[in-house]
């Protein structure tokens, strides 16, 4: 075979292998509303995004997803307090103040804390976190919205950190020794010159993190307690949208109402997703 | 091209399960039957070497579904089958037979620290539809009550609207609990709450309440004294023929597999 041809054949396989993955991401997207839009053949768009009865199996069922939102934006909302702080927070230190050595240890062990499964933190938050909030703050029930957000966070922290980290490692070193010489503090360029340089990737990094919390499963369907309330204090319990969908779609009959209102909130979910990712993108973008 | 893809990856998902169905026996459904076949299973594969079994859960109605799919040959269920899925398993050209294994019975439970005894179908149904939300209400301590449920799609669920609720909804500050084991979980660890569970997952972690003045037990449950029972039930492809009678006959045996029920804590339906 000519070595053109050749050529030619590589950089075809090799686009057809990177298209491959936007291809399958468009087929489950279209998939996803093919299922989820005829839920609106049910329920008006209104009831649906504002009621608040999500009685799915009754007869007649109600799918009003407003307390599962707000389940999921609350839950997210509390882990990104904790997370963004600290993932930031401990990233700075990282890169300004611990020496490099130590860096080299802790970025990895750090990083490692991202690679447990959600199972096991879900677990850890189900036996050990929840009879503490219970005991210590004289909770109702330990499996609420402070638990889960507390083991979301813990599951953000290592992206936020991480991705925070590369961002403020990438601050050129000349910005820190000009902001020296200039008579500045330590932390006076930490905080008003190397933040804000590497401020594009911090947000991207939050971003993420944000988006992994509300989108992650096993851990909400284990500790956020499963009630479709909306929260009215932070030892409430919610039903986030994924629990929700990992919870009831097992036993939806297939292309039933449930069924499909459950693909419905599972749109919901990714348009979420989707806005978080589109945030992070745009905000990336936005090198100064 | 898309439909050559399509095809190769529908052709997998297809022949896969099919493939491994013929050399073993595939067993699906209700977590509340799951530990009884489990058990079952286990002596069976024993008694029968050569014979091999792939037991999974994931809900009577999943259960269900996959039997009327032909992804599995047996399903566990802890409820009858609706109409709508006897029409689509037969639509699939497969005809669902019911053979009952075992009798379970939902029993309330709160923690052993709660001084609450006694409660009445009735107040049951007030406790769960928000009715009534305090401890005192029933004798016990100024608390507030920690309703606790199973989701609204397990087959336990179903039994408890039926028998208890009626017509009544759940109220939606019920916690909503994907399991038996973190009913248990959540009911042991919090003196304000209630939960109910099958009779099999009862332990000393949990106090069991009476209902309407009866203890629940295995008596109580089969002379159909005690309110809150049901038949559990595998479900086959028509009269089951071969490996699989020998795995029903066994599972009916009152020496065998009816031991095993009783070890687990179901009552057993002969003996």
């Amino acid at each position: 075979m000519p070595i053109a041809n050749k050529e030619r054949l590589i950089h075809l396989g090799l686009a057809v292998i990177a298209f491959s993955s936007l291809l399958f991401l468009g087929l489950i997207t279209f998939f996803l509303f093919m299922e989820g839009l005829p839920v609106f053949q049910y329920v008006s768009i209104k009831e649906f995004f504002t009621g608040s009865n999500w009685y799915p199996t009754s007869n007649p069922p109600e799918f009003q997803i407003f307390p599962l939102i707000v389940g999921s934006v609350a839950v997210t909302l509390v882990a990104s307090v904790i997370a963004i702080p600290l993932g930031v927070l401990t990233a700075a230190w990282m890169t300004e103040v611990a020496p490099a050595a130590l860096r080299r240890i802790l970025k990895p062990v750090i990083e490692l804390l991202a690679a447990l499964p959600s199972v096991v933190v879900g677990f850890f938050g189900m036996i050990v976190v929840a009879p503490v909030l219970q005991d210590v703050f004289d909770a109702d029930i330990g499996l609420n919205l402070f638990n889960a957000g507390l083991m979301l966070a813990f599951m953000s922290v290592p992206t936020i950190c991480s991705i925070s980290e590369d961002a403020l490692f990438g601050v050129p070193k000349s910005l820190r020794e000009a902001s020296l010489a200039l008579g500045a503090t330590r932390w006076e360029t930490t905080a008003k010159v190397v933040i804000p340089a590497a401020f594009s990737g911090i947000g991207t990094a939050c971003m993420l993190g944000m988006s992994r919390s509300i989108g992650e499963t096993m851990v909400v369907l284990m500790v956020a307690g499963g009630a479709g309330i909306i929260p009215e204090w932070i030892f409430d319990p919610v039903r986030p949208m994924p629990a929700a969908i990992a919870a009831e779609i097992a036993e939806a009959s297939f292309r039933g109402e449930h069924y499909h209102a459950l693909f419905a909130v599972g749109m919901v979910l990714f348009l979420f997703t989707l806005a978080f990712n589109c945030v992070a993108q745009a905000v990336s973008m936005k090198k100064a | 091209m898309f439909k050559a893809i399509a095809a190769f990856l529908l052709g997998i998902m297809v022949t896969a399960p099919a493939y491994a169905a013929s050399q073993e026996i595939m067993i699906n459904g209700s977590t509340t039957v799951l530990p009884v076949m489990q058990k079952v299973g286990e002596a069976f594969m024993n008694a029968n070497p050569g014979s091999s079994l792939a037991i999974s859960g994931g809900g009577s109605g999943n259960g269900i579904k996959a039997l009327s799919e032909g992804l599995c040959q047996v399903a566990m269920s802890s409820r009858d089958i609706k109409d709508s899925e006897r029409a689509e398993a037969e639509a699939r050209g497969v005809n669902p037979y019911r053979i009952a294994i075992a009798m379970d019975a939902l029993v309330p439970v709160v923690h052993p620290d709660n001084p609450v005894k006694e409660i009445s179908v009735e107040q049951l149904r007030d406790i769960y539809s928000g009715k009534i939300t305090n401890w005192q209400e029933l004798g016990g301590e100024d608390a507030k009550i920690v309703v606790i449920s199973r989701d609204s799609s397990s087959g336990t669920f179903e039994t408890w609207e039926e028998i208890i609720m009626k017509k009544t909804k759940v109220s939606p500050t019920a916690l909503m609990q994907a399991s038996n084991g973190a009913v248990v979980q959540a009911v042991s660890k919090n003196k304000k709450a209630i939960g109910y569970i099958g009779f099999g997952y009862l332990n000393n972690s949990l106090k069991q309440i009476n209902v309407n003045g009866i203890v629940a037990g295995a008596e109580t449950a089969l002379d159909g004294t005690w309110p809150i029972a049901r038949e559990l039930y595998l479900f086959t492809n028509g009269e089951p023929q071969g490996e699989l009678k020998k795995l029903v006959d066994f599972v009916l045996d009152p020496k065998k597999g009816q031991k095993y029920v009783l070890d687990i804590g179901y009552i057993p339906l002969k003996d």
